[in-house]
């Protein structure tokens, strides 16, 4: 066992655990890192590409070797870091990216091919032939490249979405964040207080320096008591703040289940949340970053850091001899921690020209050989060696608004601007403030002055700490020797890999990062970018600023797409409307169609009807001989009224409505201001200065949000106002013959054709409750629409079925609506595409010239005025018993079908029980002057090719005679 | 981000649907003469400064009103956020 004495890791208590199948056990407080290490499992992955064995090398979320797949079954998660998974009863994880084990991997042979796998390679090798890359080169590389599997499975978690707001956010609960939040929080500050650990505390859990004269562990975890009891302060700890947007809105993912086996019942396995803040501290703290020599990678190499993180937090060594190499003084804290724990530790300081030229060991860490300065080489016996060149700020958040960084070269790193991010600054190890004391500080500082400008007083009592300097002196990487170095660990790219990236011209840094895939994996290059960029800098002879830097784009750490989707997902994904008849239908068997939120009934089954076109076509014919009931519930209504709402509606409609009289409905076509149609629908005028507008379902939003545009935007002073009442009345089309017949049963009214004729509209009773009448039709039949408060819309659709029983009126649903739209010839949806204009609709005469409308003016320009361009014409086939295609395009006959030769397509297309054969509408060009003509009518995805007639768009009772009855 | 309502204080963005240029308030008169040069400058031509830019906003998941919003499209301040209305009649619109 490698576990010594000391830690926060709970030894009364023992989880169960397996790494490939075999079983290990841990304590509460490990993670999935330290329980390995601590049963001396210290091969823990193979890298990406060449199949280098590998272990982890950092204790936190910058880790780039020890990814795992985490869990089994449904919940099994690839490229999880065994560095931040909180230890668990019965976890289990399995290695990735080894065939057929993690000891014996196949595909270890690309490590022998190195030299063919360089940077660049993919792209020089797998040029030619081009048809080879989808079904040869890409499969390939996939297998053999990649990192962890995905279930397949549907997840079986909830995710959660969540909004917080507060005074100040403060992002790390190290000595600094936590500076900041007791200063904040005694000051009464509504503080929110994230940290991406399990523990709150940073670097403090994982060293032995003293905080007020007690361990800094024990008085970080006394701050988090005291903060746990403020009423004004939300401690978050599993919460990874991923980035910054604008105007104080940060996002963050709390792991709410991820430290248990299942998630408790009714709880999220994640919450993404959105934190509204006024101000923000950034405390991320630092990252340790490596000095790359050869054969760097193996397992047991690791940061300083992190070697004393895991003996001081975890009670883990990880090694019995062990030797560090560092170019910095907090480096020698890794020495000076473990000697104390009684073990074997060497010192090679770079400052004093001693380097590690090559590690040796194959499947994980044996011997290292050492270069002194005075240029004698050794080779030492040790298990584990701890490497520091120096520490990075995690400015991560503070470039998400792509403000650069700077570069300090006392500390030899990048810090992050001020005023990156307004409202946020920056404290502690992420500003370069190293010491315990400067982060103490910086902390309690920074945040007086960010509640100052918030009009909160507040005053801090820091505790005394160390202040001691970091030392360093600069080293990147050891000049020696042919083999590689790594400096992107999780990536494979090597020092060679940027020396080549030099040699082809790609120094720009975007540019190596690119063609190296330096820092571009899921860690994002958090311990290897700034190395490749002092290795291109030493190349080029340029300073490393000069080189340039890296920004950084949110998620700060990778995020579950779970958690992104929230709730939206499946059924969820957008909401859904049901109209008022929706239980009625339901209860009939009704069969729905998504009509954008809405359910709309699609056709009604009777019993012995096996195919929908059987249900179809009986709808249509009995709506036609005696009554046929439909929910329109779902086309959009708005009520105008004010006393300029005639005015009002001569300037949104293309045709007049000045001249509407009371009690009359008229169609009314909408334009675009560039003189496409936007919409079309019926205008009702119920009173003096009241009107009631309908519109398409699909259009109801954006036709509502137009009107207030006009209203607001251009004619600020006329007298007019607008509600939307889409969802106030449930109304329902009765057309047919019997339709009057059918209604007198139930209105209080006199509908009789003398009181109320085509056309007309008005308020009515229905057994003494209000209800609107309109004369109106789609269908071409005589057809009332009857709209009744939503509420009694399910008893309405009740009382028509029992009224209509003696006619044998039907229910019918947007099939037989849409067939018998096309054997009048009405467009709809598929007319109404957005690039038509009313000419091309056979509707050019609606637009009036006497008055100014939106979209008349360029309704009149050139091209769309020519003659030659597209008009709505009817459509049948020659041969009777050949189907329509709808999509197909109209080709003359003996013409080749291709682009150059197409004369326009057809939009829709139905079987018309009627006539007995398909019909359809379309779009020709010149089509106006083509009937009679015959053509082909080809959809060469369908693979149809039929000769059709072009004829008048209106097929059934041209003359309309069936509508005024 | 956040748009600071007039009426209502600051609202998060998603709450808005986006238009686009404020000088869509000056729509030409139709049955004036040159017409319809004047609505292609206007439907088709439009500034796209990086930098300050008048637009319109509608709250469409709050009390509908349209808005001109003056944000700086490079760094994504709001200066300024005003009822379309308001702004429209300052400029000479009316019936």
């Amino acid at each position: 066992m490698s576990r010594i004495s000391g830690g926060q890791i709970d030894r009364s208590k023992t989880l169960r655990f397996s790494f490939d199948g075999v079983n290990y056990t841990g304590h509460p407080g490990d993670t999935l890192a330290s329980a390995l290490l601590a049963n001396n499992v210290r091969l823990m992955g193979r890298s990406f590409k060449y199949h280098r064995p590998r272990g982890v090398i950092s204790a936190g979320s910058e880790e780039p070797n020890a990814i795992v797949e985490l869990r089994t079954g449904a919940r099994q998660e690839p490229n999880t870091r065994a560095t931040v998974i909180e230890l668990f009863d019965g976890l289990q994880a399995q290695s990735q990216n080894r065939w057929p084990s993690l000891k014996f991997d196949a595909m270890a042979i690309n490590d022998r091919l190195s030299p063919f796998f360089a940077a660049g390679f993919y792209y020089k090798t797998f040029m030619w032939p081009a048809a080879f890359w989808e079904k040869i080169y890409e499969p390939i590389i996939r297998r053999a490249a990649g990192l962890g599997s995905l279930s397949k499975q549907d997840d079986p978690d909830d995710y959660d979405k969540g909004f917080l707001h507060c005074d100040l956010l403060i992002i790390g609960a190290g000595p600094a964040g936590l500076s900041a939040a007791l200063t904040a929080g005694r000051a009464g500050a509504r503080v929110i207080l994230a940290d991406e650990d399990f523990r709150m505390g940073g670097r403090l859990n994982a060293e032995t320096l003293d905080v007020g004269g007690a361990a800094g562990a024990d008085w970080a975890m006394n701050v988090v008591l005291e903060l746990s009891t403020m009423q004004n302060v939300r401690l978050m700890p599993r919460t990874t703040v991923l980035g910054a947007f604008d105007h104080g809105i940060y996002s963050a993912v709390e792991r709410v289940s991820d430290h248990l086996a299942t998630p408790l019942p009714g709880k999220p396995r994640q919450i993404l949340w959105r934190i509204y803040t006024k101000r923000t501290i950034l405390a991320a703290g630092a990252t340790e970053r490596p000095i790359a020599f050869e054969n760097n990678d193996r397992p047991g190499i690791m940061l300083a850091g992190a070697l004393r993180a895991y003996a001081n937090r975890w009670g883990v060594a990880v090694g019995e001899k062990i030797a560090v190499f560092t170019n910095n003084d907090d480096g020698l804290r890794t020495v000076s921690d473990l000697k104390a724990k009684g073990l074997n530790v060497t010192l090679i300081d770079a400052r004093k020209g001693d380097e590690v030229i090559d590690s040796a060991g194959r499947l994980g860490l044996k011997s290292i050989t050492v270069r002194r300065g005075n240029g004698q080489t050794e080779t030492l016996q040790v298990s584990a060696l701890g490497v520091s060149g120096g520490w990075n700020p995690n400015l991560n958040i503070a470039s998400n608004h792509r403000g650069r960084p700077i570069w300090d070269d006392q500390m030899c790193a990048f810090l992050p601007a001020p005023e990156s991010i307004a409202g946020m600054t920056c404290v502690g190890a992420a500003a370069g403030a190293m010491s315990t004391h400067a982060a103490l500080t910086t902390g309690a500082t920074h945040a007086i002055a960010a509640l100052a400008e918030l009009g909160i007083a507040a005053t801090a009592d820091v505790p005394k700490a160390e202040d001691a300097p970091l030392n360093l002196t600069p080293a990147w990487y050891v000049h020696s020797g042919k083999g590689r170095a790594w400096v992107d660990q999780q990536n494979d790219v090597t020092v060679k890999d940027v020396k080549l990236a030099k040699q082809e011209g790609f120094v720009s840094v975007e540019h190596l990062k690119r063609y190296t895939t330096l820092g571009m994996a899921t860690d994002q290059g958090k311990t290897g970018n700034v190395l490749g960029l002092a290795v291109m800098a030493e190349l080029t002879g340029k300073t490393i600023p000069q080189t340039g830097t890296t920004i950084y784009r949110p998620p700060y750490t990778p995020v579950a797409m779970g958690a992104l989707g929230g709730r939206a997902r499946g059924h969820d994904f957008k909401p859904t409307r049901q109209t008022p008849s929706h239980k009625w239908a339901t209860e009939q068997g009704a069969i729905f169609v998504e009509v954008g939120y809405w359910l709309r009934t699609q056709w009604l089954p009777r019993a012995g009807e096996t195919t929908w076109r059987q249900s179809v076509d009986r709808e249509v014919l009995q709506t036609r001989k005696s009554a046929g009931i439909c929910d329109v519930t779902t086309l959009g209504k708005i009520d105008i009224q004010g006393t300029d709402a005639g005015l009002f509606l001569d300037r949104v409609y293309a045709n007049t409505f000045g001249t509407l009289a009371v009690g009359k409905v008229r169609y009314g076509l909408m334009l675009r201001e560039d003189g496409m149609v936007m919409d079309d629908g019926t205008t009702a005028r119920m009173g003096q200065n009241e009107y009631v507008m309908t519109t398409t379902t699909a259009n109801a939003v954006p036709v509502f949000r137009h009107l207030e545009y006009c209203r607001q935007v251009l004619w600020p002073d006329l007298d007019v106002q607008l509600i939307s009442t889409t969802e106030a009345w449930a109304q329902y089309s009765v057309a047919g013959p019997n339709a009057r017949k059918l209604l007198e049963k139930l209105v209080d009214q006199d509908i009789s054709d003398a009181a109320f004729p085509y056309m007309a509209c008005g308020n009515i009773t229905v057994q003494g409750t209000r209800a609107r009448l309109f004369r109106i039709s789609f269908s071409g039949e005589r057809a009332y629409e009857i709209a009744v408060p939503t509420r009694y819309g399910d008893a309405m659709i009740r009382g028509l079925i029992e009224a209509g029983r003696e006619f044998d009126a039907v229910v019918y649903g947007t099939e037989a609506l849409g067939v018998m739209r096309v054997e009048k010839g009405h467009v709809a949806g598929n007319e109404l595409n957005g690039q038509s204009s009313a000419l091309n609709m056979g509707l050019g005469k609606m637009v009036s010239r006497k008055k100014d409308s939106i979209g008349m003016v360029l309704s009149q320009r050139e091209g769309m005025t020519a003659p030659n361009g597209y008009r709505l014409v009817g459509v049948k086939p020659v041969d009777p018993a050949q189907p329509l295609t709808a999509g197909a395009h109209f080709l003359a006959k003996g013409a080749e079908a291709v682009a150059a030769n197409d004369g326009g397509w057809l939009t829709s297309v139905v079987y018309s029980p009627h006539l007995g054969h398909s019909i359809g509408l379309g779009y020709l060009k010149s089509g106006d002057s083509r009937k009679g003509e015959r053509m082909r009518s080809v959809n060469l995805l369908a693979k149809t090719d039929v000769e059709v007639e072009i004829v008048s768009p209106h097929f059934f009772d041209p003359e309309g005679e069936r509508l005024r009855g | 981000m956040i748009i600071n309502h007039p009426l209502l204080g600051p609202r998060d963005s998603q709450e808005f649907v986006y238009l686009g240029d404020a000088a869509l308030i000056h729509r030409p008169d139709g049955m004036a003469e040159g017409a319809l040069d004047k609505f292609i400058d206007y439907t088709y031509l439009r500034d796209n400064p990086a930098g300050v830019h008048r637009e319109l906003w509608y709250h469409e998941q709050g009390d509908r009103s349209w808005l001109v919003v003056t944000r700086n499209t490079v760094s994504h301040e709001i200066t300024a956020v005003d009822l379309a209305r308001d702004v429209a009649r300052t400029e000479g619109r009316s019936k």
